[in-house]
C-alpha cells in the first residue's frame, strides 16, 4: 500500500508527537506544530492519537491512492473537493487535490494504520535542520512514493456508524482554527519581563502583532514596534522552551515553535502557555494575534480544559467508530 | 558550598521551569549543575521528559499529561532539585566522559586564525598552540544539536564574536569567542571566529549515542594535518 506525491504543496513533511529527551544535547522535542489536530485526524481514521501525519502547510499538496485507503485531514480548512474533519475512504487511483489554505495555515493528513516509516530516536517526526526523521529527513517532493501499513481500510470504514458513499454525515470540530483575528494568545511573563522598559512591557501587550513572512516550523517573528531594554546587557544563555518569545537586539520578538533552538542568548519577555501553542500555529504569514498576560495557575487551567475539549471530541470519534467509552 | 543554593526558579512556560544557581558564568557553579542534572536524570521520574543543564542552572521539561504530574511546574522543579542537590554534591564519580578531538588547524580551515591572533596579539602558531594545550569542559548544549559550549579557554584567546555572522560555517569547524570553544555539528550561520576544523561527526542521529559530546565531558583538541584530516574525514 502506497501514496504517490503529484505535487508536494509549500512545505509537506511527515510529523508525530515528537522526540523527547535530547533536550540536554540540543535536539528539540519538533513533532507537529498543531497537535491538537495530529491528535483529531489519527482518531478519524481509527490510528493512536500520536501515529505520524503529513503536516501540509499553506499550500497544500496533491496525491493519488494506490490502493482503496481510509484518509483523513483535520486542521486549516484548505481550497479541496475532498471533505474535512471526516474520514473517508478514498478509492485506488483517487486523486487528492489540496489548494490553498482558506482559514488556518496547517493541516494532518492522517492515513489508516499510518506510514510505513522506522522511527529516528522514538519519533517519526521530520526535523528538517538536521535532515532527518520522517521521509529522508526531508520535505515531500514530486514523485515520492510512501508507503502506508496495511490497515484494513473497509473494515475500519464499516464499523463506522452512519458510513455511507464513501464518508460520513458528521465531523470532528475545529478545536485550534480562529474564528476571527487577531487571535488572542495566553502569556507568563518571562525571567526578563522586568529588564524591559515600561513603554515595552505595554506594548507588548497593547500591540496587534503580525507574523512575518521569514516565520517557519523554528519560530514564528512577530512585526510590530520594536521591543527596548534600558541597559541592552548581554545575558548568560539560558534554556528555551516551546512557546517562549525572544527578543533579539532588533526588538523583533520571536516566538519559538516546535524545532525551536532549545537553548539562546537573547531575553525572554514572555512564554506562551501550552495550551494556545496550537492556536498560534495555525496563523499564516500575515495573521494577527494579541497577547493577554495570565499566571501559572490559570495556564494549569487553559491546559486541563483544552485537554478536556480534545478528549472529548475524541471520545465522540471513538463512539462513531462503535468503541466503548470510559 | 553556599554557591550550590538555587538563586530562584523561574517557568518557561506552564510545562517546564529554570532553576537559576548564578546569573553569570561560574564553572565551579556549572560543575555543581552537572552533577545534580545527572543525579535528577537518574532517579527516572516519569513525569520529566528533559533535564538540560545550561551554563548558570538547569531546566526540567515535565509532560503535563502524566497523571502523577503534581501540577505546578515551579514547585516540582524546586523540589526535585532540594531533593537531588545532596546525592549531587556526594557523588564521587565525576560527570561526563574524556573525549579527544582531532583538528585542523591549517590555513584553509581557520577561517579567522589571522584575525583571531591580530585581536589577541599573539602570532597565529600560539593561538594553536594555545587552544590545543587547554582542556575543556561541556558547559551546557544547544543552537543546535550536537553543538557544545565548552568553557576552559586560555584567556588570551577570549576574543569577542565576529562582527557579522557567517551565512555558513562548515561543519566541523572549531571556533572560540569568550572565554569559550564550540564545534559546529553541521554547516550552519554563525558568528564564532573559526580557527581549525575537525573531522569527526559530532551529531548523528542514526547512531546509539546520537551526539558525540554530552554535557560534562572533559575534551581535548589534538593537533592533526590536513592528509590526516581528509584521510579520518573520507572515513567517517
Amino acid at each position: 500500500m502506497s501514496i504517490r506525491v503529484l505535487r508536494p504543496g509549500l512545505l509537506t513533511t511527515l510529523q508525530d508527537h515528537g522526540r523527547h529527551g535530547f533536550q540536554r544535547v540540543g535536539l528539540c522535542p519538533g513533532g507537529a506544530m498543531d497537535k491538537v489536530s495530529l491528535a483529531l485526524a489519527n482518531a478519524l481514521v481509527g490510528n493512536p492519537p500520536d501515529e505520524a501525519a503529513l503536516e501540509i502547510t499553506v499550500i497544500g499538496p496533491e496525491i493519488e491512492f494506490q490502493e482503496d485507503t481510509l484518509v483523513a485531514v483535520c486542521g486549516a480548512e484548505f481550497e479541496s473537493a475532498f471533505p474535512h474533519n471526516r474520514p473517508v475512504l478514498a478509492r485506488k487511483g483517487t486523486r487528492f487535490n489540496v489548494g490553498r489554505a482558506k482559514r488556518g495555515a496547517r493541516a494532518y493528513i492522517a492515513v489508516a494504520g499510518g506510514f510505513a516509516i522506522e522511527p529516528v530516536l522514538g519519533s517519526r517526526s521530520t526535523y528538517l535542520p538536521g535532515h532527518f526523521g520522517g521521509f529522508g529527513g526531508r520535505a515531500l517532493k514530486h514523485g515520492d512514493v510512501l508507503a502506508l501499513r496495511d490497515a484494513s481500510a473497509h473494515e475500519r470504514f464499516k464499523s463506522l456508524k452512519k458510513a455511507k458513499d464513501g464518508t460520513v454525515r458528521w465531523s470532528a470540530p475545529p478545536l485550534t482554527l480562529p474564528d476571527r483575528e487577531p487571535i488572542l494568545v495566553h502569556v507568563i511573563e518571562g525571567q526578563h519581563f522586568a529588564s524591559f522598559d515600561s513603554t515595552s512591557q505595554r506594548g507588548f501587550f497593547d500591540t496587534v502583532w503580525r507574523v512575518a513572512p521569514d516565520s517557519n516550523r523554528m519560530g514564528f517573528r512577530l512585526s510590530g514596534p520594536p521591543l527596548g531594554r534600558p541597559q541592552a546587557d548581554e545575558i548568560l544563555s539560558g534554556p528555551t522552551c516551546l512557546g517562549s518569545v525572544q527578543v533579539p537586539p532588533s526588538g523583533v520578538p520571536i516566538a519559538l515553535m516546535a524545532d525551536h533552538q532549545t537553548t539562546g542568548g537573547y531575553p525572554r519577555i514572555a512564554e506562551i502557555v501550552s495550551a494556545d501553542v496550537a492556536r498560534l500555529a495555525q496563523l499564516a504569514p500575515g495573521g494577527k494575534v494579541h497577547f493577554a498576560k495570565c499566571s501559572l495557575e490559570m495556564a494549569g487551567e487553559l491546559r486541563r480544559d483544552a485537554r478536556e475539549r480534545l478528549q472529548s471530541a475524541l471520545r465522540g470519534i471513538e463512539w462513531e467508530y462503535g468503541k466503548k467509552t470510559k | 558550598m553556599a554557591k550550590a543554593r538555587p538563586l530562584g526558579v523561574v517557568p518557561l512556560g506552564d510545562s517546564a521551569a529554570y532553576v537559576e544557581f548564578s546569573s553569570t558564568l561560574d564553572l565551579e557553579v556549572n560543575s555543581v549543575i552537572q552533577r545534580l542534572a545527572l543525579a535528577i536524570l537518574k532517579r527516572n521520574v516519569p513525569w520529566v521528559r528533559d533535564v538540560v543543564p545550561a551554563l548558570g542552572g538547569v531546566a526540567l521539561h515535565f509532560d503535563p499529561d502524566n497523571p502523577e504530574f503534581p501540577g505546578n511546574p515551579l514547585e516540582a522543579a524546586l523540589e526535585l532539585v532540594t531533593d537531588s542537590l545532596k546525592a549531587a554534591l556526594e557523588a564521587k564519580a565525576e560527570p561526563g566522559r574524556e573525549v579527544e578531538l582531532p583538528v585542523c588547524y591549517e590555513s584553509e580551515f581557520a577561517l579567522d586564525l589571522a584575525e583571531v591572533a591580530k585581536k589577541a596579539g599573539l602570532a597565529p602558531a600560539e593561538v594553536i598552540e594555545r587552544h590545543a594545550a587547554g582542556e575543556y569542559r561541556v558547559l551546557m548544549m544547544g543552537f543546535a544539536p550536537g553543538h557544545a559550549y565548552m568553557g576552559g579557554l586560555d584567556e588570551k584567546l577570549a576574543v569577542p564574536r565576529r562582527a557579522s555572522p557567517r551565512a555558513i560555517v562548515p561543519a566541523g569547524s572549531v571556533a572560540i569567542a569568550n572565554e569559550q570553544t564550540v564545534v559546529y555539528p553541521y554547516a550552519i550561520s554563525g558568528g564564532w571566529n573559526v580557527i581549525g576544523r575537525t573531522p569527526m561527526v559530532l551529531f548523528d542521529a542514526a547512531r546509539q549515542r546520537p551526539s558525540l559530546l554530552w554535557p560534562g565531558d572533559r575534551v581535548r583538541f589534538r593537533a592533526i594535518s590536513r592528509e590526516k584530516y581528509i584521510e579520518m574525514a573520507s572515513g567517517q
